[in-house]
């Protein structure tokens, strides 16, 4: 069966959405599918968001009916939520995150964290497959004979995740029965949905020598790219030039900061907050800011908390934020504002290998913009139309900073006035101490829904119904090579990094070969230690680093290869050269490639994101 | 269970008899509904099927009334706020709750139904009623007779439902039970 819809899935932290487009209509414009979705037991409604959550009942509970299985035994979405405040320890919540968690095995049965023994935990990859199935099973119910397996897929993975991260959500996706598949970042997702949005006015808009600023907050993340305008052979093309680092840190945070605030109010006051109280805390304080910071009516918004039981009157807690709070806390504390040379404080690694997500440790959104900002100063130098533009105006220092023309905001948390405002001011005063004019904003229609959204509408551009951007892979991936040098107690042998996949690769192309070679043993796994850098742009496959910058490769979860015995003794090493492909999925292949093959074309696929450490 | 075909002719008397029990047995019903499935699933679980004691068959008017109440009492505690009797407690711990139900019930309103004034006009704004008028959009007070077009004052804008969107009951879920007690373990 050929696909009759484009769908795009915006599978995130916090929420997911779906919208789709049919491909037999050329004026269709990508629309919301509400899901179909448990909000309460035995409550079925459809809502345009799905929130991103597992809850495994209890056997007590029953089976968790949905129209499409009467016999379920857990629930995905907004009544998986509401039980994470009365059952915790029986809820999944940002399962995304868990699937870059560098430390953790992926693929085992790890979540939800500190589960009963009654409930069969599940692995990161499961749980997103979970989430994926809820969509696809929900889209089924409303699609009789044009089921989503058949039907082209965008799913929306952050622009951050490296390549094994962008793999475990492919593995997680073909489990759940989506077969055409393609990967695209959030933030070109968003940059799609604007485009659409605007119609064919939005070539007004953005013009050669552009470059946008995507600042997209989630509920649990942050994601940076910047996307340039170019001309070429006499027409606009947009290019991703660069990503940002995988920040978790998102709405919930401030949410949450927010509640400690008024609780601290409330224990003041004498009162005492129990844990099923502090999640009505959280909703309450979402909504006060959502108030405060959204328009200029009113210096406070009072906060009102019901006693957990039925004696509502007399039992009910009351307090308020003002808008100097929200203020402090939100925008001060979260954006505050700094110099272009601040930068996020670093937690030491040790604290990585602890089993749990790794939030960012700076709450500052402003300073990881800025370390962004700073460290890819020189994205724009390679790219055509730029490099002249940049080098031949009147400043005559290099900028410390990558320079942004305009900011397209995305996420939910960005609805509110007095952030963007922040951000922009910010982001104004950095640009003006490097001499360069200020950004102007893009106004984005959607900001919760604009991803899928966005997803679809690159479906259809991908289909020769408007502009697409261009990018490729937004990280060169090295391969780590211990060097033979006598060992030395208490100091770790140098390791030499190998390029074997260039920055820009496209889907659907192959890196060449590089002419060095690495021993396998036949018949044991042999692990090799990965790295990925978003700003070297000019390493070629081959190319030997044997010492970087501060920060310039982060290192990835290990890969392995195990060589199977076949026409080979087991324990013998064989010389094999590593080649990397982009697949047309989106996802790198990293392949082992014997110098004296067996049988024509032998190779060996090498396995990501093995369990790090 | 038999894995060979049944004869036609018993098919014909089971799928009459299927019928009846799918229309007027709720634990039935669930049962065929899971079995439509072609993986085996396992027997529904007991808190699947009604307790015969409070489940009496509902008509669908009753039971959208009791999903109503059941989704003010989720969002805004109305049912609670209601059940109590408020006649000794201070206007300031009244005002306190009111603020619970009134939030969490206009959410819950807001994101279930969409109404809208029946009059676009101000209250206390004079207009004339010409003939044709709706009975039932608008109703007459004070010194009604004479016959149309009347003048008037509008005192109230009047308020109409121009949709609703309720949740749907999963089969076998017992719609009278409008919140759960609750027991932290």
């Amino acid at each position: 069966m050929s696909a009759r819809f484009v769908v795009g899935i915006d599978l995130g932290t916090t929420h997911c959405a779906l919208a789709s487009a049919p491909l037999d209509d050329e004026k269709a414009r990508p629309a919301i599918l509400p899901i179909a979705q448990l909000v309460a037991p035995g409550t079925i409604e459809p809502k345009p968001l799905l929130p991103s959550f597992v809850y495994f009942a209890h056997e007590s509970e029953g089976a968790q009916a949905l129209p499409w299985d009467a016999a379920r035994t857990f629930v995905v979405g907004e009544h998986a939520r509401a039980r994470g405040a009365d059952a915790p320890a029986r809820v999944i919540a940002s399962a995304k995150s868990w699937l870059v968690h560098p430390s953790v095995d992926r693929r085992s049965g790890i979540l939800p964290q500190g589960a009963p023994d009654d409930v069969e935990k599940i692995s990161p990859v499961e749980a997103s497959w979970r989430l994926l199935e809820h969509l696809s099973e929900a889209w089924d119910a409303e699609h009789a004979g044009a089921p989503l397996a058949e039907q082209e897929v965008i799913l929306t993975v952050p622009a951050s995740f490296d390549a094994g991260a962008r793999e475990l959500t492919v593995e997680a996706a073909l489990a759940a029965g989506i077969e055409k598949l393609t990967l695209l970042e959030e933030p070109q997702a968003a940059l799609y949905a604007w485009i659409d949005a605007m119609g064919d006015a939005w070539r007004k808009e953005l013009r050669p020598g552009d470059v946008v600023l995507v600042v997209d907050i989630g509920g649990g993340t942050s994601d940076f790219s910047a996307i340039a305008a170019i001309e070429r052979e006499g027409s606009l093309e947009l290019v991703r030039v660069a990503v940002g680092d995988h920040i978790l840190l998102g709405g919930d945070n401030m949410d949450l900061a927010l509640a400690h605030v008024a609780r601290a109010k409330l224990e003041a006051q004498g009162k005492e907050i129990d844990r099923w109280q502090m999640a009505a805390l959280v909703h309450a304080c979402r909504a006060a800011k959502e108030r405060l910071l959204g328009d200029a009516k009113g210096d406070t918004a009072p906060i009102a908390l019901g006693a957990r039981g039925a004696k509502l009157v007399g039992g009910a807690l009351r307090t308020e934020l003002t808008r100097a709070e929200v203020t402090a806390t939100i925008v001060d504390g979260f954006f505050p504002d700094v110099p272009p040379t601040a930068r996020p404080v670093v937690r030491a690694r040790a604290a990585l290998t602890q089993l749990g997500l790794p939030y960012a440790s700076d709450a500052a959104i402003t300073k990881h913009l800025a370390a962004f900002l700073g460290r890819q100063a020189g994205a724009l130098a390679t790219l055509e139309g730029f490099a002249a533009a940049n080098h031949g105006d009147a400043r005559d220092r290099t900028p410390t900073l990558l320079h942004p023309t305009a900011i397209l905001f995305n996420g939910g948390v960005l609805k509110a006035d007095a952030i963007r405002a922040r951000l922009v001011a910010t982001l104004g005063a950095w640009l003006a101490a490097d001499g360069a004019p200020p950004a102007r904003v893009l106004d984005a229609s959607d900001l919760d829904l604009g991803v899928a959204r966005g997803a679809a509408a690159y479906g259809l551009a991908r289909r020769g119904r408007g502009v697409r951007i261009r990018g490729g892979t937004a990280r060169a991936y090295y391969v780590g090579i211990e060097s033979a040098v006598p060992a030395v107690p208490g100091v770790e042998p140098p390791i030499t990094a190998m390029c074997v996949a260039p920055f820009g690769m496209e889907e659907g192309t192959d890196a060449s070969l590089p002419p060095h070679e690495l021993g396998a043993v036949v018949g044991e796994p042999v692990r090799f230690r990965f790295f990925g850098s978003t700003t070297r742009r000019e390493d070629k496959p081959g190319a030997l680093l044997e010492r970087w910058k501060d920060g310039e490769l982060e290192e990835l979860a290990p890969i392995e290869v195990t060589l199977p015995a076949e026409g080979r003794r087991e324990g013998d090493v064989v010389p094999v050269r590593i080649r990397a492909s982009v697949t047309d999925v989106g996802t790198l292949l990293v392949e082992a490639v014997p110098l004296s093959p067996n049988k024509p074309d032998e190779r060996w696929r090498i396995e990501l994101s093995v369990r790090g450490g | 269970m038999p894995e060979t075909p049944l004869p036609f002719v018993t098919r014909i008397w089971f799928a009459w008899l299927c019928y009846f029990r799918v229309l007027f047995d709720g634990a039935f019903a669930a049962r065929a509904f899971a079995a439509r499935l072609p993986s085996p699933s396992p027997a529904p679980s007991p808190a699947l099927s009604p307790s015969p004691a409070l489940s009496p068959a509902l008509s669908p008017s009753t039971s959208s009334a009791l999903q109503l109440l059941s989704l003010l009492q989720r969002e805004g505690r109305l049912v609670d706020f209601l059940e109590q009797d408020v006649a000794a407690f201070p206007d300031a711990d009244i005002g306190a709750a009111a603020r619970v139900v009134h939030d969490g019930c206009r959410k819950a309103l807001r994101a279930h139904a969409t109404i809208v004034p029946i009059r676009a006009e101000d209250e206390e704004a004079k207009l004339t009623l010409e003939a044709g008028f709706s009975a039932a959009e608008v109703k007459l007070t004070g010194n009604v007779g004479g016959s149309p077009p009347y003048k008037g004052t509008l005192k109230h804008r009047g308020w109409r439902a121009k949709e609703l969107r309720l949740p749907t009951a999963v089969e076998g879920h017992d719609a009278t039970i409008l919140a759960p007690a609750e027991v932290e373990i």
